[in-house]
């Protein structure tokens, strides 16, 4: 094996190793690189900011456990952005029921950060099956779609429900998902039928199929993976998981590169070696 | 370093340590892992259904408040369990039918609204030769025409035809590209959100 076969043929575990390292190092000793912030997360975030004390906005946690990682911090950020601004909260969660247990996770953090009471300050809705029907029906009236809220309190008792009836009295819905419920469900349904604006916070592997919203004013505002979740804590100014979580990041995407630049060099000069060594004999 | 003390933390940090034991290689230890999550997750998904769907929404309603009208969606749900019934699985067809002629008339005009006519509308971006967005409108105009003409199969790609679908190729591709790259992140965040999980909740070492 010469060289170049040795360069495009390193053992998978070795690469699995030092990917393992990129991302263990930068969190024990932080690097402390840059985040910058794009428009489309800065405009998800100024059109929050500008809500007023008692406004109230509809965050959909339509993730479970196997995204956490990328969704759940989008979601905190955007919880403690809310509350610390005395905005009201409504939370679903459409895509999964697995994603009840998380949903509700999230929640009871910033809840039990900014001491917010249920039923006053925010109400949580639980799942329901078929996400389409269940947007719908919200944007009718939200006791269609849920008589009673997770806990199983009926709406009608609950103080923060007396004036909500549907999407005209929400300021904006904030879907957090790892599945085409943010354009097919929300976008859809919630935007194209009922015209409350849209932001969405999704996974990276969807975040491209997601840019064509923006453009064309469907949705307000969009942050992809982990990098739209460090975005935010750095807009809210309460940097966290995701920030942390941004030095690993940045240095796993240069030894991956590295890699792929070493692949190509062994990939080309090999097949030049070839070459020549064809028209010698 | 303050190591956690919770059981539950303990079972998924070794679970976590099983599955990525099969980047070394295939093993019971990551098998276990593998048939655990399979039937925790339906186990799981059987009970949040029965405690947040049929009990509140259809058994209580229907048996204990006499709501007449739930009888139809339960009919139509049992007619799907006619499909372990050889003999009687087209009775599940009703109700497949039921569930599609409503979906598809729900989704299709918003769909097309939504979707398509609010995208072709993005799309018809005034074009100017004195500012960088006029450019840049006509570069977007470009970009959706050239990648349209790429998929239009009924000529043969030569000439102008030819030179356009491929530029759109290269549209296309710079696409892919993007979202490749976004995988790539998306891959990492999650094995930064594990890492995170073991070294924060299980041994305490980072706060």
């Amino acid at each position: 094996m010469n060289i170049y076969e040795k360069m495009m043929s390193i053992d998978r575990r070795i690469l699995f190793l030092l990917i393992a390292l990129s991302v263990i190092i930068p969190l024990l000793k932080p690097l402390l690189l840059p985040v910058n912030v794009t428009k489309e997360a800065r405009n998800l975030y100024e059109f929050i900011d500008k809500l007023k004390p008692g406004d109230v906005v509809l965050l959909s946690l339509d993730y479970d456990p196997s995204t956490m990682a990328e969704c759940h911090p989008m979601a905190l950020g955007i919880l403690r952005h809310c509350f610390s601004k005395g905005i009201k909260v409504i939370v679903t969660s459409l895509a999964r029921p697995e994603g009840l247990g998380t949903a509700e996770m999230v929640l009871t953090q910033a809840v039990e950060e900014y001491n917010k009471k249920n039923g006053e300050d925010y109400v949580f809705l639980g799942y329901k099956p078929v996400p389409g029907a269940v947007i719908l029906a919200m944007g009718e009236d939200f006791r269609l779609a849920f008589p009673a809220d997770y806990y199983g309190t009926k709406l009608e008792d609950l103080p923060m429900m007396t004036d909500i009836k549907n999407y005209g009295d929400i300021k904006i819905v904030v879907t957090f998902a790892a599945s085409a419920i943010v354009d097919l469900g929300w976008v859809v349904y919630a935007g194209g039928t009922y015209g409350v604006p849209i932001g969405a916070g999704v996974t990276a592997v969807m975040a491209t199929d997601f840019y064509k919203y923006l453009q064309s004013g469907q949705l307000v505002g969009l942050l992809g993976g982990l990098k739209g979740a460090a975005e935010y804590e750095k807009l809210i100014e309460h940097p966290d998981m995701a920030i942390k979580g941004m030095d690993g990041q940045n240095v796993a995407h240069l030894l991956i590169v590295f890699f792929i630049i070493i692949g190509n060099i062994g990939y080309f000069l090999g097949k030049k070696a070839k070459a020549s060594k064809g028209i010698g004999g | 370093m303050h190591i956690s003390t919770t059981p539950g933390v303990w079972i998924a940090a070794f679970l976590t340590l099983f599955v990525y034991s099969f980047l070394y290689k295939d093993n019971p230890f990551y098998k276990f892992a593998e048939h655990l999550v399979i039937g925790l997750a339906g186990g799981y998904y059987i009970v949040t259904v029965w405690f947040q769907i049929l009990r509140p929404k259809l058994i209580t309603p229907l048996f204990q408040q006499g709501n007449l009208v739930l009888i139809f969606p339960l009919i139509l749900g049992l007619f799907m369990w006619a499909r372990y019934i050889p003999k009687y699985s087209w009775i599940s067809r009703w109700a497949i039918a039921f569930y599609l002629g409503v979906g598809a008339g729900l989704s299709i005009p918003r769909s097309m609204q939504a979707l398509i006519i609010r995208q072709i509308q993005a799309t018809m971006l005034p074009v100017g030769f004195h500012s960088y967005q006029g450019w840049m409108n006509l570069f977007i105009i470009f970009g959706v025409l050239t990648s349209l003409v790429y998929f239009y199969f009924s000529a043969e790609h030569k000439g102008l035809l030819g030179i356009s679908a491929k530029i759109g190729i290269w549209f296309i591709m710079i696409g892919f590209g993007a979202t490749f790259g976004y995988t790539v992140m998306a891959r990492i965040s999650l094995l930064i959100g594990r890492i995170q999980f073991l070294m924060t909740d299980w041994l305490g070492i980072l706060h």
